[in-house]
């Protein structure tokens, strides 16, 4: 997996916007914006995984609709396989969306209930010309066969198939077309745990396999942990830390991205460790805090991150982090000395 | 969020299900939901109830309450508080136990509370009902309440209603309900399941917190083995409607004896283990969980189970006592432990 990104990237995403205008009143005129993606800048390589995390309403999920076009960018950049797919319109564009694919957290609610599960997975072949009749149907037999489940489900309905059953179906689907790059839209998030295990590794298997490249949106940090190669953390509609797992999970550079990995309960009573408790809410992205947008629950803040906001940084090869605490060529162990420093006894944690 | 230390707080059982039965009476069949399930809670101590969807957890609480309807019914067992079986009791004795013995909150915090009532009419009903307070008292106990969950300006937001208010607040909100009647036991259904996690860290530490000052016991039900490890004295596994493994948190993780608890403690990715550059696979538990209306012969869990023998097929293994204080219904636990740490 270390050759990943070995030549090129396969997406880049330059600067990305999505606003939401909020229309009221009789006129429908337009009284503000959700700044759901302010700015998001990143790329994938060929048969790399990109993990996207962040807390309900950060704008992850809506940073993969806009690559695929689902949305269309308010402003910037996505190239994929060096063209620019964001300016395209929907003729120019059919051809691409092939390349991308798109997987669904609610199994159930993203498969036709009225069409069995084999034509399901052959629909896409035969919409893009690559396979009718006999031949689709074997295609979509060897898809069956390689998502774990069996022939003669080919013939059943999406009612009739439980949750893990149904994200393999989803799986299979995305496949049929031979995609380059699949968009994980919190997978397996609706899963059970057991059955969460056997969607994930059938999700890296495949990607050994066919050289898949995934955006994996997600907000539960160990599974993303476990299927990524590089991790970007999102808060308020824009990327605040990104770099390889190893870095992101052993030196977190951002505190968001600090507390969030304290957040996450780990399954061993007898670890002790410091646990990080932010105050208050995620603040609106309606009204996004000037400066900084995490100075409002960060523990270290400082009064120019309230007016300034930090711009991102290369703190370490592959390393960036937008955040004033950090400069580049900084030690990596700062953060660490900060963060016994930092007050946070449950006497401050306490005022929310 | 420091786990106190077992058995804190004495160890009278403030609430003990015995053989617990409640099935489902549907068309198609009996849904055995609940089969034979036993366990109990201490003063004070919170224990934790872990399993998937459809294995019973959620269901035994609302049987509890005795909130079971159509084609529910409970068909066996003994529910017992301060010496009394809850399922004896009349409807209306049952009314004045709800609230003020047991209470309970629920995942979804949204569509718990009544969206069309400010949350000061939502809290001091229950504080009227349950407590017999003045409407003018209940309002101040309900301003009170929402101080002590920590909701900031506390005195303008009871005026507000539900959806002016966030996931994590409108779950402060229950919570404040929840205690407002100072229950024995607090039922709380997946609490933090549909809350971010920094959220979630949020809420643990506040019912913990307040579990401290009021002596309240909790029964935390949850999918998630890490919520379990950080803040639960002692943990009930559930499989299929069966409890299949009881011990202490620390036993329980230390040394789980049954190959389904295995299963669950392996296959979550954990952020503990030194992230990797190349990550081995999760383990698998193969299969699914079986229909309640279809179960397989013999236990329940055998034909997902690694350490299945012949035995397994034909035979249900009893929950018996394998170390001291530590509890489960598997005939090969032996191997199961060994494996574990193999």
């Amino acid at each position: 997996m270390a050759e990943a990104a070995k030549k090129g990237n396969l997406l880049e995403v330059t600067d990305l916007k999505k606003h939401f205008p909020i229309r009221k009143g009789i006129l429908s005129r337009v009284q503000g914006y959700v700044y759901a993606v302010d700015g998001v800048s990143f790329t994938i390589g060929h048969g790399e995984t990109l993990g996207l995390v962040g807390e309900s309403g950060c704008g992850k999920s809506t940073v993969g609709k806009t690559i695929l076009k689902l949305l269309d960018p308010t402003a910037g950049e996505v190239k994929l396989n060096g063209t620019k797919i964001s300016d395209l319109n929907q003729a120019e564009m059919r051809p691409h969306r092939r390349e991308m694919q798109v997987i669904f957290q609610d199994p159930y609610s993203s498969l036709n209930p009225r069409m069995s599960a084999g034509d399901i997975v052959g629909e896409p072949m035969f919409n893009y010309g690559l396979a009718t009749g006999k031949e689709k149907e074997e295609r979509t037999r060897q898809l069956f066969a390689r998502v774990g489940l069996r022939a003669e489900h080919m013939l059943k309905y999406p009612h009739e198939f439980s949750g893990g059953q149904r994200q393999r179906l989803g799986i299979a689907r995305a496949l049929a077309v031979n995609p380059s790059l699949i968009i994980g839209d919190e997978p397996v998030s609706a899963l059970d745990v057991s059955v969460q295990a056997q969607v994930i590794n059938l999700m890296m298997d495949l990607q050994k396999e066919f050289n898949l490249s995934y955006l994996f949106v997600a907000h539960d940090l160990a599974v993303v942990e476990h299927i990524s190669h590089r991790v970007a953390v999102m808060y308020l509609g824009k990327i605040v830390e990104m770099t390889d797992k190893r870095s992101l999970f052993t030196s977190p550079q951002h505190p968001y991205t600090e507390a969030l990995l304290s957040a996450v309960p780990i399954p061993s009573p007898k670890m002790k460790r410091k646990r990080i408790i932010l105050t208050g809410d995620v603040p609106s992205p309606i009204r996004p805090p000037p400066g900084c947008r995490f100075h409002t629950r960060c523990p270290y803040v400082m009064d120019h991150c309230k007016v300034q906001e930090p711009p991102m940084k290369e703190v370490a090869p592959g390393h960036f982090v937008a955040c004033h605490l950090r400069q580049p060529g900084q030690a990596m162990y700062e953060i660490a000395a900060h963060a016994t420093m930092a007050p946070k006894a449950p006497a401050t944690t306490a005022s929310h | 969020m420091t786990r106190p230390s077992p058995g804190a707080g004495g160890v009278e059982k403030v609430l003990e299900i015995e053989d617990l039965k409640t099935h489902f009476f549907t068309r198609d069949g009996v849904v055995r939901a609940v089969d034979g399930v036993s366990y109990h809670v201490l003063k004070g101590e919170t224990l934790g109830v872990v399993g998937e969807s459809g294995c019973g957890k959620s269901v035994t609480a609302l049987s509890v309450l005795r909130l079971i309807a159509k084609p529910g019914r409970i068909v066996q067992g003994k529910i017992k508080m301060s010496g009394r079986n809850l399922l004896e009791l009349s409807d209306e004795e049952m009314r004045s136990i709800r609230g003020n013995d047991v209470s309970m909150i629920f995942q979804e915090p949204m569509t718990s509370l009544n969206p069309v009532l400010t949350l000061g009419r939502q809290i001091s009903e229950t504080i009227m009902l349950h407590q017999g307070l003045s409407k003018k008292d209940a309002w101040d106990k309900s301003v009170e309440m929402l101080k002590l969950v920590r909701i900031p300006e506390a005195e303008r937001r009871v005026h507000e209603y539900p959806f002016q208010m966030s996931g994590g607040m409108r779950q402060r909100v229950m919570i404040a309900m929840a205690l407002s009647c100072n229950p024995k036991v607090l039922l709380a259904d997946e609490p933090t399941t549909a809350l971010d996690v920094t959220i979630q860290a949020q809420i643990l530490h506040l019912m913990l917190e307040l579990k401290e000052k009021t002596g309240t016991a909790i029964v935390l039900i949850t999918h998630d083995l890490g919520v379990v490890a950080e803040t639960c004295q002692r943990v009930v596994v559930m499989y299929a409607g069966k409890k299949v493994e009881e011990a202490t948190a620390d036993e329980l993780f230390e040394r789980p004896l049954h190959p389904y608890t295995v299963g669950l403690m392996k296959s979550v990715p954990r952020l503990d283990r030194a992230a990797t550059e190349n990550p081995g696979r999760l383990m698998e538990i193969p299969g699914m969980v079986p229909s309640l209306k279809n179960m397989p012969p013999g236990c329940a869990f055998q034909p997902r189970c690694p350490f299945a023998t012949e035995r397994c097929k034909v035979e249900i293994p009893a929950f018996e006592m394998k170390a001291s204080g530590h509890y489960a219904a598997c005939f090969n636990s032996d191997k199961v432990a060994e494996a574990y740490h193999g």
